[in-house]
């Protein structure tokens, strides 16, 4: 929402500073976006007498001017066609920057001519696009003065965002009342003088719609013989100040009352309107009419249309129609000031994909008495602008019955506001703001303005004081906690999640963060892309789909690294996937890649490529730190498509599967274009059992005074005997003896079958009562060969 | 006894000269072993009266001794000198690099989340979290935005198909849901925040379709417009770690908040260099405001019992102003050399016993 300073203070009895009213307003929830001053650019231009107009003497098209800027006398050469001896332009000097142009002047010798400056063009100077000749002021001009100030353009202008409930101040009205009510002036009132008409409108209304809350309240009037010329240069440089075009006297009315006190209006020349009536409808698919705007729009059934028997002449609180739009030759014009379903235009506008200051007017609900003195503002300055004789006025349904009393218990501004305000000053403050207030002590009744249809009940109240006497006002109080050692504000499982991080990039891996959707193709590398998961207004279809695994992310993270030169990548993300659209279908799974070497090469030989084994020590490692009952766990080689099928697992709890790693499938990294190695691992973390809180204290630890000692043993078992299944054999032969059994070699070929190979373990033994006969280390040994032999089918290997 | 003393001198002399380890060996046989010098005098010394071979003996036993230290501090130096020689031989470049380790780091967004927790748990808010594909009620209609509300369209929702009941579901575009979730599911008092993964459909230099919010919910009999004050002023300044921070509240509406805030903190630009802190502008950080009493008649709260505040901050924003990390959308792109940079030490876990301010 924009406006000028001295369009403000048409509203504002004030003398306040701009700075103070700048700094007023945010502190009202007004925040002033911008301030821009125009004659901050315009500094340079001050107004000139061209002394001396003459032919340049090598080109046609120029002429070589002496021109009086006051304090001397400049030569300055000119291509504009009406540059002429006595005329008074604006004048740029060297060294000026010329805002339409972004060109920085300096003094030059045009065609052997000296030229110290330029008389501007309206173009040039950033005003307008007229650049037909250099701009001609009328003779009183004051030489030498600063075009700016002359022509009335150092009012500065104010942009300021205004919040969805605050409709009343999309009307500079609306924002002068605000800085009233906080002190910073007077609201001067607003003269609308109620004319009777002298003739009955010879365009009627036609509402013709379904439900009456549709258009509960429309007011036309005819105005005949008006003369549509330019309308007065304030309006006009308010409007241009704005941003808005001036048009014409009656389309400029409208504008300049949409900004000015917030209320949209219609003009159409009544001449084009046929039939005599204008006819309130809803819209049937297909009719089309083209727009102010130039664009034509083709509706949906059901919209809410204004037209005549010829057509559609205007999207019902959105934009006027071209056909019936009025022209510099329309000479009788039917006003429209209406209130419209909200809704209802918000709907047809977001449908169609139309914006316009209007319906952003229209869909924050106007103040329903709008067309009651609307009509009288609009026909008082149609009148003063371009003249003509009004009609009675054509009403349609009435204003709705808009007077709300809330009730606001005092004590509330303290309860909920935290601040003692007292009554009477709470009072003035809803008054100022237009509230019509009553009763006094703890039962307070305010009528709501009718521009105020944001407040709705006591809070709203509360908070409209607490906002006018300042938000700063409210004494801050620390948040008591009621306990000096705070609980803890995590969870166990989100204690564990935090630890993961932690335990991952100890481990020399970077977390990374990555987007919850990508692209269907990359979901359908890992088992995703349901229709149910699938974005209906995603920004780009590489971003469509939400994410069934982290690592597809990873993995294109690591691509995009290779690109930069690193193609060795160690990254995990701990976030969501997701199975299905519900709340149960996300999951949080810690995932991690490693993908290339395990270091850079270095001399010492102590990097390698990854492996498998990589990724299941991440896996072992994190689940040691979830506090996973890491004994219990079993590896199975079932892990998904995504993996190498030989050379990844699963590790499961029982029927859960807690992770998966491994290698990943080839042809997974061909379609993400990675360049293998990689290796992968993802735990789903809801899946890892949280271990039921024993109290702090760790179990007794009884520390044996007996040496333990150790043997090895070299198994021959077949290829494809897991060596997990040998190792939980070998420890469970004898429990209470055996604290540890080692894997320490894995062996095929040589001297081996075909389909053998050899596995050798180091047993450890724990005496706990007395140091170990050879006779009981002979029989623990025996019980190891058995258990194998029985478990895995193994034999000593010779 | 001129004996011993010339083979004292002699074996002396001898150990002195002895050219090495072998050498010395050989010596020592010569004069210790059983057929040495030494031991064959004292095998003599039975044949002596009495009163010399006290004499002798004596002076025989404190040659042997003195001659075995010779040969042991003779031998000691050898091998000093040989294990020196051997040393001196490994010698390596001290100046190659060790092994190489990898440095792995926590991403700044862990960093700055686990920090926001640290404080908020002190003044005694948990944890809560909730799902990120939400049904339009729990992220509109609870809170208080009807289905034509202008916010709505301010809110970029990305759409999903709709449930089996035609609902529509959305990805969540703030995570104020959670307050619903978690009033619906608790009874005051309430007190907690709500980190988590944000999305709406905008793309752009300074804005991303994903982003991190954290959600404040307080609900109890007593808590004011003063509370809510001064939680996030010591909120700010505990987190930019700037004592004297100048916060300011603004009005500001949100739907689901009445009366409702911004809040600005102070920061200064001179110079071209920005700086948090007592300044002569201001920077919007947070939005937030009473919980609106539909919101809590939504939730089965009775507002003429309970009443409580609300607020919300973007998480990267609050990380790139205190980090001085000058653009957004790296923070997903997961490039290592941004991650490296701009990650945390894995062991720097976030506590005000240590302060949150390296």
């Amino acid at each position: 929402m924009k406006f000028t300073l001295s369009w403000l203070k048409e509203h504002l009895e004030t003398e306040a500073s701009l700075e103070e009213i700048c700094d007023a307003l945010p502190m009202l929830g007004l925040e002033v976006e911008e301030l821009i001053n125009p004659a901050e650019k315009l500094k340079p231009f001050t107004i000139a007498y061209v002394v001396e107009a003459v032919q340049h003497p090598n080109a046609d098209r120029l002429r070589v001017c002496k021109v009086d800027t006051g304090k001397e006398i400049i030569q300055v050469v000119c291509g504009a066609p009406n540059a002429r001896t006595g005329m008074k332009g604006v004048f740029a000097p060297s060294g000026s920057h010329i805002p339409g142009t972004g060109v920085d002047l300096k003094p030059g010798v045009i065609r052997g001519e000296e030229s110290n400056g330029m008389l501007c063009s309206e173009r040039e100077m950033g005003l307008s696009e007229d650049h037909d000749g250099i701009i001609d002021l009328p003779e009183d001009a004051p030489v030498g003065a600063s075009f700016a100030e002359y022509a009335g353009l150092d009012d500065p202008v104010i942009d300021i965002a205004i919040t969805p409930d605050r409709a009343d101040c999309l009307g500079v009205r609306g924002i002068a009342r605000d800085l009233a009510a906080a002190g910073l002036g007077k609201l001067k009132p607003l003269d609308i003088p109620e004319v009777k008409g002298s003739f009955k409108s010879p365009i009627q209304w036609n509402v013709d719609v379904p439900e009456p809350s549709l258009v509960p309240y429309v007011v036309g009037r005819y105005f005949k013989g008006v003369k549509n010329g330019p309308s007065p240069k304030w309006m006009q440089d308010r409007l241009t100040a704005i941003g808005l075009r001036p048009i014409s006297g009656l389309v400029d009315i409208t504008n300049y009352m949409m900004m000015d006190v917030g209320r949209p209006l219609h003009a159409y020349d009544a001449d084009k309107v046929s039939g005599g009536a204008i006819r309130i409808r809803l819209s049937k698919a297909g009719e089309s009419y083209e727009a102010l705007n130039e664009k034509t729009y083709t509706f949906e059934d059901g919209m809410l249309v204004l037209g005549d028997e010829h057509g559609i002449d205007d999207m019902a609180g959105i934009m006027g129609g071209e056909r019936t739009g009025c022209t510099d030759e329309t000479v009788n014009m039917y006003l429209e000031v209406a209130i419209f379903d909200p809704i209802s235009v918000a709907m047809t506008g977001r449908k169609l994909n139309v914006l316009s200051d209007a319906r952003y007017r229209f869909e924050r609900g106007l103040d329903p008495t709008g067309p009651t003195w609307g009509v009288h503002l609009a026909s008082k300055l149609v009148q003063e602008i371009c003249g003509g004789e009004m009609s009675e006025l054509v009403v349609h349904g009435q204003e709705e019955d808009w007077k709300r009393t809330i009730t606001l218990r005092h004590s509330r501004i303290r309860s909920l506001g935290g601040i003692d305000i007292p009554e009477q000053k709470a009072k003035q403050i809803l008054m100022d703001l237009g509230f019509e207030v009553s009763g006094s002590g703890e039962s307070i009744s305010a009528v709501v303005p009718p521009w105020r249809r944001d407040v709705e009940g006591e809070a709203c109240l509360v908070e409209e004081i607490l906002r006018i006497n300042g938000y700063d006002e409210i004494p801050v109080v620390s948040m008591e906690t009621g306990h000096v050692v705070p609980e803890p504000a995590l969870s166990k499982e989100q204690v564990r999640e935090g630890r993961a991080k932690r335990v991952l990039s100890a481990r020399g891996m970077l977390e990374a963060v990555t987007f919850s959707f990508l692209s269907r193709a990359e979901a359908e590398l890992f088992g995703g892309g349901a229709a149910e998961l699938t974005l209906v207004n995603p920004i780009s279809s590489e971003l469509d789909v939400m994410r069934p695994s982290i690592l597809p992310n990873l993995l294109a993270a690591a691509a995009r690294n290779a690109n930069m030169g690193n193609g060795d990548a160690s990254l995990f993300e701990v976030g969501p996937q997701y199975a299905d659209a519900t709340p149960k279908g996300q999951s949080k799974v810690i995932a991690g890649i490693r993908v290339g070497r395990t270091g850079p090469k270095d001399w010492a030989g102590a990097t390698r490529p990854v492996d498998a084994f990589d990724a299941k020590a991440d896996v072992v490692a994190l689940l040691e730190a979830l506090d996973a009952p890491a004994g219990n766990l079993q590896v199975s080689t079932d892990a998904p498509a995504w993996y190498h099928p030989g050379r990844s697992g699963a590790l499961r709890l029982g029927p859960n599967v807690l992770a998966y790693f491994g290698e990943l499938h080839p042809k997974v990294l061909k379609e993400m274009d990675v360049r293998g190695p990689a290796v992968a691992f993802e735990i789903f973390l809801e899946k890892v059992p949280v271990p039921k809180s024993k109290g702090a204290a760790k179990s007794f630890l009884k520390l044996s005074p007996f040496q333990p000692l150790t043997r090895d043993f070299a198994f021959v078992v077949e290829k494809d005997v897991p060596a997990e299944k040998l190792v939980r054999a070998a420890a469970g032969a004898d429990k209470a003896l055996i604290s540890g059994v080692r894997l320490f070699d894995e062996y095929q070929g040589k001297g081996l079958g075909e389909n053998e190979k050899s596995l050798a373990i180091q047993v450890t033994l724990q005496p706990v009562d007395a140091t170990l006969t050879d006779e009981q280390i002979e029989v623990v040994g025996q019980k190891i060969v058995a258990q194998v032999e029985k478990a895995v089918g193994g034999r000593i290997r010779g | 006894m001129q004996d011993v003393e010339t083979l004292r001198a002699e074996l002396a002399a001898a150990v002195e000269g002895a050219g090495d380890l072998a050498a010395l060996e050989e010596l020592r046989v010569s004069a210790l072993g059983k057929k040495g010098r030494i031991t064959g005098l004292m095998k003599q010394l039975g044949g002596l009266d009495p009163e010399q071979r006290k004499e002798t003996g004596q002076a025989l036993n404190r040659l042997k001794d003195e001659i075995q230290g010779a040969i042991e501090a003779r031998k000691t130096a050898f091998e000093d000198a040989e294990l020196n020689a051997r040393l001196a031989a490994e010698r390596i470049d001290v100046s190659l690099p060790p092994r190489p380790e990898e440095a792995g780091r926590v991403h700044p967004l862990t960093q700055t989340t686990e920090e926001l927790i640290a404080i908020f748990a002190e003044m005694g808010f948990s944890v809560a979290e909730g799902p990120h594909i939400e049904s339009d009620y729990y992220n509109f209609t609870a809170l208080n935005i009807p289905p034509e509300h202008p916010a709505r369209q301010e809110h970029d929702t990305f759409y999903l198909p709709p449930d089996e009941s035609g609902t529509p579901r959305v990805l969540r575009t703030h995570t104020s849901p959670v307050q619903i979730r978690t009033m619906e599911s608790k009874t005051p008092p309430i007190r907690v925040i709500c980190p988590g993964r944000t999305f709406r459909s905008d793309h752009d230099a300074t804005h991303s379709p994903m982003f991190h919010q954290v959600e404040g919910l307080v609900i109890d009999k007593a808590p004011h417009m003063g509370h809510l004050k001064g939680c996030l002023i010591d909120f700010c300044r505990a987190f930019f770690g700037v004592d004297d921070l100048p916060v300011r509240f603004r009005p500001s509406y949100f739907p689901f908040t009445e009366p409702s805030a911004e809040v600005d903190i102070g920061c200064t630009r001179k110079g071209g260099e920005f700086k948090i802190g007592a300044g002569d502008d201001w920077l919007e950080i947070l939005g937030c405001g009473m919980v609106h009493p539909k919101v809590l008649q939504y939730c089965g709260i009775d507002p003429n019992e309970y009443q409580g505040f609300a607020f919300g901050m973007g998480i990267e924003r609050i990380a790139m102003l205190k980090y001085g990390i000058p653009d957004l959308r790296p923070f997903y792109d997961s490039d290592m050399r941004w991650l490296k940079h701009y990650g945390f030490m894995p062991f720097d876990v976030p506590s005000l016993a240590g302060g949150l301010n390296r």
